[in-house]
């Protein structure tokens, strides 16, 4: 994303879980914009801060990490964002470095590594408080000294203290240009990095910054090298005697980075810190608890019930308001259209339709994004992964997974934006692909219909609970196959090792977990929900036009003794039959003959490719009953229980055979019929690859497997 | 000298050594479990897998797979400090 204004750009770095984002929202006030790097899909948060003396810059939030090593799209947007490579973006004028003040040591790591680049820095030690509380004695002014002039500023950014000593000292950094200390490396390893630096120079015409050359000497990978255009042959040779040299002087050179800067900062963190009496924190006792052999998964499942209840059964509530909200506002806007019924209809049907069917899934998202804000900040989140992670890492998932597809269930789209808690880009790149086969709430109103109009009554209520529980693990089935073969043979992303800090437990700021919930919902409707409502109005078109007022006479005329109400379902049947998407449906119907579908059913599964849940309303209309059929509507069930084939070898014979029943019900299990979700999956992927990979994929995968079912079951009964 | 994935829940050691080629010691040695780092194996998650180890003051998860590589010293006398008990 560029940024058109020319002040000044001051870049917030740190490890995770150091309350980096609560000091961000602090210093920014809210006054933030959140955007995309190019090509990735990592969030570029940016906001305006206030320097205190009238001054203000612009404030970049940068992912939080351990270490420059390179090894995830995160890690590699922050060191491009940093020396300044990213396209439309500037470079840094100063960077605030986010430490945890309780581990310095481990902290200041990062720091280091970023001093190497040489930009004037701020050094933060965050949660201060907390630092006190454990009889930690910090002596900032010395630590300013031994790392070369730079302000250090004690801060516990959640009870808001020292974000102004933060103001001032960034303030003074951008004036005096401050950088930090950076480390002296063994003389052997600084004449390996310079000969790097030299030939990489020479090689590619292009300045080599000392931090690159780093890059180069340290990293197992090759992202540095292509981006300066250092190919393998022109660096095989120069790295190979470069790390020699490294090896020569003692020093393994994967390790000799971490081994040089840890060396250093021992140094420079002697006497800093003194140890002093306080308590110890409960974060041991309740991990006790937390992550006990037998409490823990049973205190999980507490939980995990808990969140999905909320998302299930409370975003209920809030969904009904906006449904009765647009049906209301539908009631308004259509009587004094009553004489354009084409503008009547795209208002209501389309445009207010559309708009209502995208905002249904506000609740869900806005409530998922609450209890998922609420895990990661009190840092939990990282234990449910520490108790799932076996369950899932066969499958080449881990255990983050878990929140995504349990989310699942409840809707598709929160299920996916909550993907990003996943660091590791090739789990998270599966499991976005695999969430979508969860069984969704709005998979459900085709298998209550179909359960109580033909598996109830023929079967009795045994059966019918077996098939819905049942239809309910059909998308889990093929899922852990799917995403088992798709990091295995498809993704060529290379996995994360799963090392996850537990963190200290934390009590979530409200201000920062509404925030950031409010600010997920903002973008699913600003991006999502362009494409959800364009998809809407082209469907809509589709099954409203032609539409010639002939139609509507001949039926009038045919059935001159009916009541209004069945010569207007009759009436709307009929424009359906001839529409576009009635023609097309008809057209296509031997496409889908061997899954037992007649051409009314083919209509229903073609409408409801944006939206699932509208196959009853759509059946409701083609089976001429009306378009407000529920799936408890007994004109719908007698209906569809009367439906004879009238033509071909099956004529006479019931359409909505079990065979059939099943073959549709699988078939919704699996389809891909759901706009809002391709387009998460695109947005969450970055790029419409993998959206129309799973499109194509997974309705592929229900028209087989509804096909084997239909031809097993007819044959077996 | 012992695998770390071979160490029992409330066992501690130093780092003997690891492979600093492989991805997974090339994170934890940038949170800092370097030669002679003293460790702690805390639990087993309640599937066996992964470990949650203790060192320089933070606790990390590893999957067991992981583990292999890194040789602890369990007879190293350098039980892991537990300072600031009030």
């Amino acid at each position: 994303m560029s940024t058109p204004d020319a002040g000044l750009l001051v870049a917030l770095v740190g490890n995770p879980n150091t309350g980096k984002s609560t000091l961000f929202n602090a210093l920014t006030g809210l006054r933030q914009r959140v955007g995309n790097y190019p090509g990735v899909t990592v969030a570029r948060k940016s906001g305006t801060c206030d320097l205190g003396d009238g001054q203000k810059v612009e404030l970049v939030d940068l992912p939080g990490l351990y270490s420059l090593a390179a090894a995830s799209p995160d890690e590699q947007v922050v060191i491009d964002a940093l020396a300044g490579n990213i396209a439309g973006d500037r470079r840094p004028d100063a960077v605030v470095l986010v430490a945890d003040a309780t581990n310095l040591l481990r902290n200041l790591f990062l720091a280091s590594q970023v001093a190497e680049l040489g930009r004037p820095v701020v050094l933060v030690l965050n949660q201060a408080d907390v630092a006190k509380e454990q009889g930690l004695r910090i002596d900032a002014e010395l630590l300013s000294r031994r790392l070369g002039g730079v302000p250090v500023v004690l801060t516990s950014a959640w009870k808001g203290e020292g974000i102004a000593d933060v103001r001032r000292a960034i303030a003074r950094v951008l004036a005096q240009r401050t950088p930090m200390k950076r480390v002296a490396w063994p003389a052997n390893i600084a004449a390996a990095l310079a000969d790097v630096a030299v030939t990489a120079a020479a090689d590619t015409g292009k300045e080599v910054a000392a931090a690159d050359a780093q890059r180069l000497l340290f990293d197992g990978n090759a992202t540095t090298a292509d981006r300066i255009g250092w190919t393998l042959a022109q660096r095989e040779k120069t790295l190979r005697s470069a790390r020699d040299r490294v090896r020569n002087s003692g020093y393994n050179p994967m390790a000799a980075e971490p081994l040089v800067h840890y060396a250093h900062l021992r140094v420079a963190l002697e006497g800093v810190v003194t140890e002093g009496m306080g308590k110890a924190g409960r974060t041991a006792a309740v991990d006790g608890l937390l992550l006990h052999r037998i409490l823990g998964p049973i205190l999980f499942a507490g939980i995990m019930l808990g969140l999905f209840a909320s998302v299930f059964w409370l975003a209920k509530f809030p969904m009904e308001w906006i449904q009765s909200g647009v049906d209301a506002f539908k009631g308004v806007v259509a009587p004094p259209l009553d004489a354009y019924p084409m503008l009547q209809s795209l208002l209501t049907d389309g445009i207010i339709g559309g708009v209502g069917a995208f905002l249904a899934f506000l609740p869900q998202i806005l409530i998922l994004f609450l209890f998922v804000g609420i895990l990661e900040d009190s840092g939990y989140m990282a234990r449910a992964a520490f108790i799932m992670d076996r369950l899932f890492s066969w499958c080449g998932l881990n255990g983050k997974s878990f929140v995504p597809m349990l989310s699942g269930f409840a809707c598709a789209i929160p299920g996916l934006l909550s993907t990003r808690t996943i660091e590791d880009p090739k789990a998270r790149l599966a499991t976005a692909f695999v969430v979508p086969f969860m069984s969704c709430s709005a998979r459900f109103p085709i298998y209550a219909l179909m359960c109580a109009a033909f598996i109830g009554p023929l079967y009795g209520p045994g059966w019918e609970s077996v098939v819905m529980v049942g239809m309910h693990c059909v998308g889990l089935f093929f899922a852990v196959p799917t995403a088992f073969v798709l990091t295995r043979f498809v993704l060529k992303v290379k996995p994360q090792p799963f090392v996850l800090e537990l963190p200290r437990y934390q009590m979530p700021k409200p201000r920062d977990v509404l925030w950031r919930m409010w600010q997920n919902a903002a973008e699913f409707v600003s991006k999502a929900g362009t494409v959800i409502f364009a998809i809407t109005i082209i469907v809509w078109a589709l099954s409203y036009f032609p539409r010639d007022a002939a139609v509507a006479d001949r039926i009038k005329a045919a059935n001159p003794a009916a009541s209004e109400e069945v010569v207007k379902a009759k009436v709307q049947a009929a424009y359906v039959e001839q529409s576009y998407m009635g023609r097309f449906g008809k057209a296509v119907q031997p496409v889908f003959d061997p899954l037992g579908f007649d051409w009314k059913i083919t209509v229903g599964v073609l409408a409801s490719f944006p939206a699932r849940e509208v196959i009853v309303s759509t059946l409701g209309v083609t089976y001429s009953v009306g378009e407000g059929a529920k799936a408890d509507s007994q004109h719908l069930r007698q209906a569809m229980q009367d439906a004879k084939w009238s033509e071909g070898p099956r004529a006479g014979r019931p359409i909505f055979s079990l065979a059939a029943v099943l073959a549709l019900m699988v078939f919704f299990a699996l389809c891909s019929q759901c706009g809002p979700t391709i387009a998460t999956l695109a947005q969450e992927t970055g790029g419409w690859k993998w959206a129309a990979g799973s499109f194509f994929y997974m309705t592929a995968l229900a028209w087989v497997v509804s096909t084997l079912v239909y031809q097993v079951v007819i044959r077996l009964l | 000298m012992t695998p770390l994935s071979q160490l029992l829940p409330g066992q501690f050691g130093k780092l003997a050594s690891l492979n600093p080629e492989r991805g997974v010691d090339q994170r934890l040695m940038a949170l800092g479990l370097l030669p002679g780092m003293a460790l702690k194996l805390i639990r087993k998650a309640p599937l066996g897998d992964p470990l949650a180890i203790e060192f320089g003051g933070q606790v990390v998860s590893l999957r067991l797979a992981e583990a292999e590589n890194l040789i602890v010293d369990v007879s190293a006398d350098c039980p892991i400090q537990r300072p600031r008990q009030p």
